[in-house]
C-alpha cells in the first residue's frame, strides 16, 4: 500500500532510558525532517541507513532546540518499508516534544494513529501473517488507553472549554449556512466583519488554551528547579528530605553534554524536577569543588531557585554575591535551620525578595515544607492549581490541533480581508472547528445540520 | 383472476419525480420499460410547492440534467419565474430556482415519456411483487395484470399507507386527495423489508382574486433568466412574480389559543416530520420569540387561479386553517381553495440499500425518492435516475454506477442515505457536502456529462459538444497563464475603477484575474481570446482561476477520499469474526455491509481504530484468499 501522508510519534516509552527517538515514516519523512535538521550532511541527498549528526533549529526563528543523532532508512528497506527518519534526542521529555511539536507544525507531517506504524509495516508486508492479530491488539489496546485518557480530559476543564468554543463557531457556522441554503429566509445576512470579529475571538481563546499548555507541561514534566546556596547550609538535607519524603522515582539522566543528573520529586502534588543534584550530593565529601561555582550553570536552566540560607549565622559574602545573580530570577528563599536561633538579619534579605518569597524552613524538625508548597503553587498556578485533574492542554496531538485551529482561523481571517466570498472563508472556519473537535472527540456534521434546524426557524 | 400482462426489462412502480427518471434513463439506456402508477393524471406532479432548485436542490437538478435526465428541461420549458439565488456569495453556491407552471409542468413530462421509445406508461395500482428465488421478477396489479422483468423500482412517494391529518380529521389517503396504496406495503414487510413512519405537510391554497397584492411584497424574476438544463439556450416564457407577506400577532394569537386542536402537539401525528420543514403551528411554538414568519404567495401556473401560500403547512382543522389565512396582511378577504394537510406515509428504512439503490434483501428491487425517506422533488429525481440506470445495468448484466460524495450532491444524497440512514425526512443542504467547492452549479457537466455518456444516456452530440466546451475553457487558461498585462494608461484606470491595487510591471492575466475584484470581463478588452467564447464559458475559466487554490486544496483531500474508496470490501466477511473490532463497530459494518473501506468509516459508531483493524484483517483475509487461489 502506498500512503500519502507522513506520520511520526515518539517511538520510545516516555521517562524510560536516557534517549528519546522520534520516528518519522512516510513519502516526506527525509524532506520534512530536513527542514528541521541543521548539519554537515545534507540528508536529502544521503543513503539509506546512514547516522547524521547535527541539531534541530527552531525555522521560525533559528533558534537551537536540540542536539540529535538522525538516522535515514530508505523505503522498503525499514521498518514501515516506506522512507523513515528516526531523530534521536537525549534531552529528556521537554525536548523531545519540542522537536516533534516542531515537526508537525511545518504541516507535512501528523501524529501517528495508537499503532500505526505497526499497522503500515503489516500492510506493507514487513510483517509476517502471524502477527496480524498482534497488529490488531496493539491498535486495540494502544487506542483504549488513548480513549480512557481522552474520555478523562473529557470530563475536564480543557474539554469544556474547547466545547464552548466549538459551539461559538458552530452557531457561526450554522448561520452562514443558513444564508446559503435559505437565501430568501429573513435571516440577518452574515457579514464578513462579523466573521472576522468571531475568529478573532476565537483566536484569542485558542491562545489562552495554548497557554495552558505550558502549564500543562509544568504539570507533566515537572518544574525545573535548581538548589543553590553556600556549602553547609543544608541543600543536601534539604534533598534528601524532599526525596525520601515523596519516595519520587529517581531517574539518573547523564546528558553527555551538560553532565548534569536530575531527580524528580512531587511536593503536595507539584512535580518538582531538581537539577545539579549530584553537585549538592558531591558537597559532603569535597568541599573544596562545589558550590557557587557549580550552581551557577544549574542556575541558568531553572524555572525555579531554591536558595538555601542558614538562618543561624549572618550572611556570607558568598550569599551576597549569590543574591545579586538571583536578581529578577524566580526565588524562594528558604531560611533554614530556622529553629535555631536566628542571627541572620532580615532586613538586608528584603532589599533582594520579597517577603512572600522568604520561608523559614527546618529540615530537622521538618517545618516548613508545606509553606513551601504553597509558596510555589502560587508562583506557577496562580494559586490555583487543582492538582490531579487533567483540565490542562497536556499531550502533542492536542498542542498541534491547537494550532492547527488557529492556523485555519487566521487563514478564514486573511481570506475576508481580500474578499473571498463568505461560502469560501467558511471552509476555513469549519475545519478550524472540526480541527477542535478531533481534540475532544466530537463526531463532525450531523451536528452542524442539528445548529441549523434549531438555531434558526425554517421551513416552507 | 390474474392474467399475463407481458414481459419488460424494467418496470418502475410510481410516476413522480423519481419514478420518472427512472423510467426515461432505462428507457434511454436501450430496456424495455413499464412505467405504471396509480393515476396517469398525477404524472410528475407536484403536491406540494410549484417550485424546483434552490441550492443544493437546483445543483440536483443540473446533475440530473448532465447525466442526460429529464426535469432540468422540463421546467427549462415550463417555468413561470427564474431566480438565481446567492449571487452575493462564491461561485459554489449560486443556485437557481424556478416557480413552475405546476400544470404545464405535469403535462409537458407526460408528453415526453408518452413519446419515448422502449417506454410503455399504464394506469394501475401495484399490490404486490413477485418474487422467485427470492428474487424480485415482476408485479401484480389490483386488476390482476402479472407483468414480468428482469428488475423492479419501486417509487411511492407518499402513497404507501398514506393518511391525510387535518386537525381532528383523518383519514386514508395520498397526496392531494389520491388513493393511497396500503397492500403493497405490508408485502414489503412480508419481504423483509424495515419500514418506518415518516411525515411531510403541505400549506392551504387560495384565490389569486382575493387576495389584496398592494399590503405584499413584489418578487420579480431574473432579467436574464439562466436555465437549468445545459441544453436549453433560449426560452420566451413570460415570468410572474411571487409576493412576500408576513404572519401578524393575530396569527400567532390563533394558532396559540388552537394549540389543543393540532395534531402536532395532540399525539394524533405519529411520523416523523422534518425539521427543516416544520408546520407554521410547530414554527410558532418552537421560535415563540420571532414576532413574525415570511410568508411567499406564489403562483402555482398560468392558467389558474391558485396561489401556493409557502411559509405556511400546517395540519390544524380547516376553521382554523381559514383564520390564519385571514390575519395575514393581504389575506383579509382571502378564500381557500384547498386546505393544507399533514401527511403520513411508510418508508424504507434505507440503509436497507446497497449504493446503488437495489434492495439488499429483494435482489432486482430498487427502490428511489420519498420511500427511501427523503423529501423534495429534486431529491426523488436525482435518486430516481440513478435507480432507473443501475436497474437497467443489471438487466443488461453489466455493473452498478455509484457517484461518490466528491462527484456530486446526487452521490452525497445517496451516501448519507444508504450509510448513514436518516431519522426524519431527509432535505439536501450544500452544508451536508464535503467538497462544496467541487461540487459547483456550474460545473455539473464537467463533473458527470462523461458518465453519462459512457452509460448511454447522453447522445454522441451532446457529448461533443461538451467536449468542445470543455476544450475552449482549458485552451483560454493555458492562454491566459501568458497572456500579457502591461501597466498602461487604460489599465491602470480600469483597476482604479474596480478600486484594485495598480501595477508597476507587466504582469499575465492569469494572476491579475486571481485577485478577487478583478473579473474575466475586466480583462477581456486587453487580453481578448482569439476563440468565440460563450458567456458560460468565461465564467467556468473566471472560477477555475479564481479559486484555484481553494479547489486545488479540496481536491487533495478528495485523492485521499478516493484512495478510501478504492479499497473494497469482500460481500462474505463475517464481521462477528474480525478479532479486534468494538461491539458497536461489529454490530453497524453488519448491517450496513459497506462495500468499500471509505463507505465503512462513514458507518456510525465505526472509529478510525475499527478502520484500522478492519484495513489489517482485509490484508490478512486477501492474503489467505491469494494463498488458497495458488
Amino acid at each position: 500500500m502506498m500512503t500519502l501522508d507522513t506520520i511520526a510519534a515518539i517511538s520510545t516509552a516516555v521517562g524510560e532510558g536516557g534517549i528519546a527517538v522520534i520516528r518519522v515514516s512516510g513519502p516526506d519523512a527525509v524532506t520534512e525532517s530536513a527542514k528541521l535538521f541543521r548539519s554537515k550532511s545534507n540528508i536529502v541527498e544521503a543513503p539509506s541507513h546512514t547516522v547524521h549528526y547535527g541539531h534541530i533549529v527552531d525555522p521560525d526563528n533559528g533558534e537551537v532546540v536540540e542536539e540529535i543523532l538522525l538516522t535515514i532508512m530508505r523505503g522498503p528497506r525499514s521498518f514501515t518499508a516506506e522512507d523513515v527518519v528516526e531523530l534521536s534526542t537525549h534531552g529528556g521529555v521537554i525536548a523531545v516534544k519540542r522537536v516533534l511539536a516542531l515537526l508537525l507544525r511545518q504541516g507535512g507531517v501528523r501524529i501517528a494513529e495508537p499503532g500505526e506504524f505497526s499497522k503500515r509495516a503489516f500492510l506493507n508486508g514487513r510483517i509476517d501473517l502471524t502477527q496480524a492479530e498482534a497488529v490488531i491488539d496493539l491498535i486495540r489496546s494502544k487506542s483504549d488507553r488513548a480513549f480512557s485518557v481522552a474520555m478523562k480530559q473529557a470530563e475536564g476543564a480543557l474539554s469544556r472549554k474547547v466545547k464552548v468554543l466549538r459551539h461559538q463557531l458552530v452557531e457561526l457556522l450554522a448561520h452562514i449556512e443558513v444564508n446559503i441554503d435559505y437565501p430568501e429566509h429573513d435571516v440577518t445576512e452574515m457579514t464578513n466583519q462579523f466573521i472576522h470579529e468571531k475568529s478573532q475571538h476565537a483566536c484569542m481563546e485558542i491562545d489562552r488554551l495554548l497557554k495552558t499548555a505550558e502549564e500543562g507541561k509544568i504539570l507533566r514534566e515537572g518544574i525545573v528547579t535548581a538548589i543553590v546556596g553556600r556549602p553547609n547550609v543544608g541543600k543536601s538535607s534539604l534533598l534528601n528530605a524532599l526525596v525520601q519524603e515523596n519516595k519520587a522515582i529517581v531517574t539518573d539522566i547523564p546528558g553527555t553534554t551538560r553532565d548534569v543528573i536530575e531527580e524528580y520529586i512531587t511536593l503536595g502534588g507539584i512535580p518538582l524536577r531538581l537539577l545539579d543534584t549530584a553537585g549538592i550530593r558531591e558537597t559532603m565529601d569535597v568541599v573544596e569543588r562545589i558550590g557557587v561555582e557549580r550552581s551557577r550553570s544549574a542556575l541558568e536552566q531553572a524555572d525555579l531557585i531554591l536558595f538555601v540560607l542558614n538562618a543561624n549565622e549572618p550572611l556570607h559574602e558568598d550569599d551576597r554575591q549569590l543574591m545579586e545573580q538571583l536578581q529578577g530570577r524566580p526565588v524562594i528563599v528558604l531560611l533554614n535551620k530556622s529553629d535555631l536561633p536566628s542571627n541572620l538579619d532580615p532586613s538586608e534579605l528584603g532589599h533582594f525578595f520579597s517577603e512572600e518569597s522568604i520561608v523559614k524552613l527546618s529540615v530537622l524538625e521538618e517545618i516548613g515544607l508545606d509553606r513551601l508548597e504553597r509558596v510555589i503553587r502560587d508562583m506557577f498556578f496562580g494559586g490555583e492549581l487543582e492538582s490531579a485533574d487533567l483540565t490542562y492542554v497536556s499531550n502533542v496531538r492536542h498542542i498541534t490541533l491547537l494550532h492547527e485551529a488557529r492556523k485555519s482561523l487566521t487563514d478564514a481571517m486573511e481570506a475576508i480581508d481580500i474578499g473571498i466570498p463568505i461560502d469560501i472563508v467558511q471552509i476555513d472556519v469549519r475545519t478550524a472547528w472540526e480541527q477542535l473537535g478531533e481534540m475532544i472527540g466530537d463526531s463532525v456534521s450531523e451536528s452542524l445540520i442539528d445548529q441549523i434546524f434549531s438555531q434558526f426557524c425554517l421551513g416552507k | 383472476m390474474k392474467y399475463d400482462a407481458g414481459q419488460y426489462d424494467v418496470i418502475v412502480i410510481g410516476a413522480g419525480h423519481a419514478g420518472c427518471e427512472s423510467a426515461l434513463a432505462a428507457a434511454r439506456m436501450g430496456c424495455e420499460t413499464l412505467l405504471i402508477t396509480i393515476n396517469l393524471d398525477m404524472v410528475a406532479f407536484m403536491p406540494c410547492n410549484p417550485s424546483i432548485g434552490g441550492p443544493a436542490k437546483g445543483h440536483v437538478v443540473r446533475e440530473v440534467d448532465a447525466l442526460g435526465g429529464e426535469m432540468g428541461r422540463n421546467i427549462d420549458k415550463t417555468f413561470i419565474q427564474m431566480r438565481m439565488l446567492n449571487t452575493g456569495k462564491g461561485p459554489a453556491v449560486h443556485a437557481l430556482r424556478a416557480q413552475a407552471d405546476k400544470f404545464l409542468y405535469q403535462h409537458t413530462m407526460k408528453k415526453t415519456i408518452e413519446e419515448t421509445e422502449h417506454l410503455t406508461l399504464r394506469q394501475g395500482m401495484v399490490e404486490e411483487l413477485i418474487v422467485e428465488n427470492g428474487e424480485c421478477v415482476g408485479v401484480i396489479t389490483k386488476t390482476g395484470a402479472e407483468y414480468r422483468s428482469k428488475t423492479v423500482v419501486l417509487t411511492t412517494g407518499t402513497y404507501l399507507r398514506g393518511k391525510i391529518i387535518m386537525g381532528e380529521l383523518i383519514y386514508e389517503s395520498g397526496p392531494n386527495n389520491q388513493q393511497p396504496s396500503v397492500n403493497l406495503s405490508a408485502n414489503l414487510k412480508e419481504l423483509g423489508l424495515k419500514l418506518v413512519r415518516f411525515k411531510t405537510g403541505t400549506p392551504p391554497r387560495v384565490h389569486k382574486d382575493t387576495i389584496d397584492f398592494d399590503k405584499t411584497e413584489i418578487q420579480p424574476g431574473d432579467e436574464n433568466p439562466k436555465f437549468f438544463s445545459y441544453e436549453t439556450e433560449y426560452s420566451d416564457n413570460e415570468q410572474l412574480p411571487c409576493w412576500l407577506t408576513y404572519t401578524s400577532e393575530e396569527t400567532h394569537r390563533i394558532i396559540n389559543d388552537n394549540l389543543h386542536r393540532a395534531p402536532m402537539f395532540s399525539g394524533a401525528i405519529e411520523g416523523t416530520g422534518p425539521r427543516y420543514c416544520p408546520s407554521i403551528e410547530d414554527k410558532i411554538v418552537r421560535f415563540a420569540d420571532k414576532p413574525k414568519h415570511q410568508i411567499f404567495l406564489e403562483p402555482e401556473g398560468k392558467h389558474t387561479s391558485e396561489y401556493y401560500v409557502q411559509g405556511l403547512s400546517t395540519s390544524m382543522p380547516e376553521d382554523v386553517q381559514l383564520n390564519i389565512l385571514r390575519s395575514i396582511p393581504g389575506l383579509e378577504r382571502v378564500e381557500m381553495m384547498r386546505t393544507g394537510y399533514a401527511i403520513e406515509y411508510d418508508a424504507v428504512v434505507p440503509t436497507q440499500l446497497w449504493p446503488s439503490l437495489e434492495t439488499k434483501v429483494v435482489p432486482n428491487l430498487f427502490t428511489a425518492g420519498q420511500i427511501n425517506g427523503t423529501s423534495g422533488y429534486e431529491e426523488a429525481a436525482g435518486q430516481g435516475i440513478m435507480a432507473g440506470i443501475n436497474a437497467a445495468r443489471k438487466a443488461q448484466g453489466k455493473e452498478a454506477v455509484v457517484i461518490d460524495r466528491s462527484q456530486g450532491y446526487i452521490g452525497v444524497l445517496i451516501d448519507d442515505l444508504v450509510t448513514k440512514g436518516t431519522s426524519e425526512p431527509y432535505r439536501l443542504l450544500t452544508s451536508r457536502a464535503e467538497y462544496r467547492l467541487l461540487l459547483r452549479h456550474d460545473n455539473a457537466d464537467l463533473r458527470l456529462t462523461p458518465l453519462g455518456f459512457e452509460i448511454g444516456l447522453v447522445p454522441e452530440a451532446r457529448h461533443n459538444k461538451f467536449l468542445r466546451k470543455k476544450q475552449l475553457v482549458d485552451q483560454e487558461i493555458e492562454r491566459l497563464k501568458s497572456a500579457k498585462i502591461r501597466p498602461e494608461q487604460d489599465v491602470l484606470e480600469m483597476l482604479t475603477s474596480i478600486g484594485s491595487a495598480p501595477i508597476t510591471n507587466t504582469v499575465d492575466a492569469l494572476s491579475l484575474l486571481r485577485r478577487p475584484e478583478v473579473t474575466y470581463a475586466h480583462l477581456e478588452p486587453f487580453a481578448p481570446s482569439p476563440e468565440a467564447l460563450t458567456d458560460e464559458m468565461k465564467e467556468q475559466v473566471e472560477i477555475q482561476i479564481k479559486y484555484s487554490g481553494y479547489i486545488e486544496k479540496q481536491l487533495l483531500q478528495v485523492e485521499r477520499l478516493k484512495k478510501m474508496e478504492k479499497k473494497r470490501i469482500p460481500a462474505d466477511i463475517e464481521y462477528a469474526e474480525v478479532h479486534g473490532l468494538a461491539n458497536e463497530a461489529k454490530t453497524n459494518l453488519a448491517k450496513i455491509r459497506p462495500l468499500s473501506i471509505g463507505q465503512a468509516s462513514r458507518i456510525g459508531g465505526v472509529t478510525p481504530a475499527d478502520i484500522s483493524i478492519l484495513l489489517v484483517y482485509l490484508e490478512h483475509y486477501n492474503r489467505v484468499v491469494a494463498a488458497r487461489g495458488s
